[in-house]
């Protein structure tokens, strides 16, 4: 998450100097932290986030996991307003449950994807704080992974990571399973054992270096036989 | 689409426009359509400010588009910046909304995704109820009625329409502006493009150099605007409709030029 310098004067750190008076308003949004992950391959998906839900100083909950299972083949991770992900993710089940009795079919990855930037725009004026990334296989069974912004922006990628440590996060990635900045080097296709081994440690890393991600983390490995979550523990300081 | 699948509906537009009429009265069934898109039609509720965001909008880009001989060439970067974090270096700017029509994007990219979603749609409708397309000049004037009620506020789309049959390129922004033109280029790093394009654009270019002049502007624009980078997509639209080129490194672009100097 950028820091509060990015924003204002550069050189001064407007929590500890003096700026000026200042009104403070009601603000309908919080910040609750969390990193959210997601990871496609051949024929699986990976989606994983941190359990971690914290508010300025505080931490609330350790076991508060970011990802929710939408259908048998797709998950949805969210965070940033918690308040936000929970009304957010209701509406999506909704949504879903409205698609299954109209159409008779199971809403795909893809069609997911769609309809959650519609629900995003819809508040344009008024967004949802969510950082969203889906992750599942679509209709092929190859892996699937959708990035969101807040107003409905969104694209399918191989891999994205969203959230509070998402800017430390990402280089890696692209690092790593997209070989990016790396000369000569052969480019060998991600196999589910390798990737789950890779955001165990990459996460492991969030969690030295971003204050919002620790506690455990909650892996969901999706492939056609079904949806498969693990529990990890991480630093809990 | 699950409709289509009901209805066993063939679509008659997706080969070439055809003269004959075809009537699909007896194709459509008379169920409802599904739950209509929830446009945001509310404005804000005051007028002078909105709730303070958290959180800062993907912007910033280079987009160009020009007419000559051989059609309309589309060019932009693929860049999707958020105040200083590359958000998404390889994001789509140029949008196929038909066979025939593309749009280059620039402003909020969520604005821009969605307001040619909206406008394919649209478009799409038109289609089916005057058995005909919409021109260019008729997709232009179209978008810039749709945004003018989200006039003054935060909303910011810098569209190009590059079309092909009548009238052919289009300027549309959503402070109300829509201009007609041989020549556009849009975002942070358009000036450096134009200083490019300016250079290089003539009527009578061939399809290669043309191409070259629309990758060239976008490559020294990326070079010297921050915004700007990663990719370079070419579009070219014809009486056939559009083709896209394959996306390219400028990370390449920019050795190859350092290694001959």
């Amino acid at each position: 998450m950028l820091s509060a310098q990015t924003f204002g004067d550069p050189g001064k750190m407007k929590d500890y100097h003096y700026t000026g008076p200042v009104e403070h308003r009601f603000s309908p949004y919080a910040f609750n932290g969390g990193t959210v992950l997601a990871v496609a391959g051949d024929d699986f998906a990976i989606v994983a986030s941190d359990t971690r839900l914290s508010e300025g100083y505080s931490i609330h909950s350790r076991d508060s996991p970011k990802c929710y299972k939408l259908t048998d083949t797709t998950v949805i991770g969210c965070s940033g307003f918690h308040g936000d992900c929970l009304t957010l993710t209701k509406i999506i089940d909704a949504r879903l449950k409205m698609y299954k009795h109209s159409n008779n079919k199971t809403m795909t990855s893809g069609a997911i994807a769609a309809m959650l930037s519609t629900i995003l725009y819809g508040r344009r004026f008024f967004p949802y704080y969510v950082y969203n990334i889906i992750g599942g296989l679509d209709e092929e069974g190859k892996g699937a992974v959708y990035s969101f912004d807040p107003v409905g922006s969104y694209q399918r990628d191989t891999y994205k990571a969203g959230g509070s440590a998402s800017a430390m996060l990402q280089p890696l990635l692209d690092n790593q399973i997209g070989f990016k900045n790396m000369e000569g080097v052969q480019h060998v296709p991600l196999t589910k054992e390798k990737a789950v081994q890779l955001v165990k440690d990459v996460f492991i890393s969030a969690a030295e270096r971003d204050v919002y991600t620790g506690d455990a983390l909650r892996i969901c490995v999706i492939t056609k036989k079904g949806i498969d979550e693990q529990t990890l523990p991480l630093r809990k300081d | 689409m699950a409709l289509e699948d009901l209805c066993h509906f063939r679509d008659i537009f997706q080969e070439d426009i055809t003269t004959e009429r075809f009537s699909i009265a007896s194709a459509i069934s008379s169920q409802e359509s599904p739950s209509a898109f929830p446009l945001p039609t509310n404005l804000p509720f005051t007028s002078s400010q909105t709730v303070p965001l958290p959180f800062p909008m993907a912007h910033g880009t280079t987009t160009l588009a020009f007419m000559f001989q051989g059609g309309v060439l589309a060019a932009a970067d693929t860049r999707s910046s958020c105040s200083g974090l590359v958000a998404c270096p390889a994001s789509q700017k140029i949008l196929p909304i038909h066979s025939h029509l593309v749009g280059t994007t620039s402003g909020t990219s969520a604005d821009c995704m969605l307001w040619k979603r909206i406008l394919a749609r649209e478009l799409r409708l038109y289609q089916l109820r005057h058995s005909r397309r919409l021109s260019t000049r008729g997709a232009a004037k179209l978008l810039s009625h749709m945004l003018h009620p989200f006039k003054g506020t935060e909303l910011c789309v810098a569209a190009t329409l590059c079309g092909w049959d009548g009238g052919e390129l289009f300027y549309v922004c959503s402070d109300g502006t829509r201009l007609e033109g041989m020549l556009f280029s849009v975002g942070s790093g358009s000036p450096y493009a134009y200083s490019i394009l300016d250079q290089g654009v003539r009527w009578g270019l061939t399809v290669e150099e043309a191409t070259s002049v629309a990758r060239e502007a976008v490559y020294r624009a990326t070079h010297r605007d921050a915004y700007s980078g990663n990719f370079v997509d070419v579009f070219h639209i014809t009486s056939k409709g559009w083709t896209r080129r394959k996306r390219e490194d400028l990370k390449e672009e920019y050795y190859r030029e350092k290694e001959s100097d």
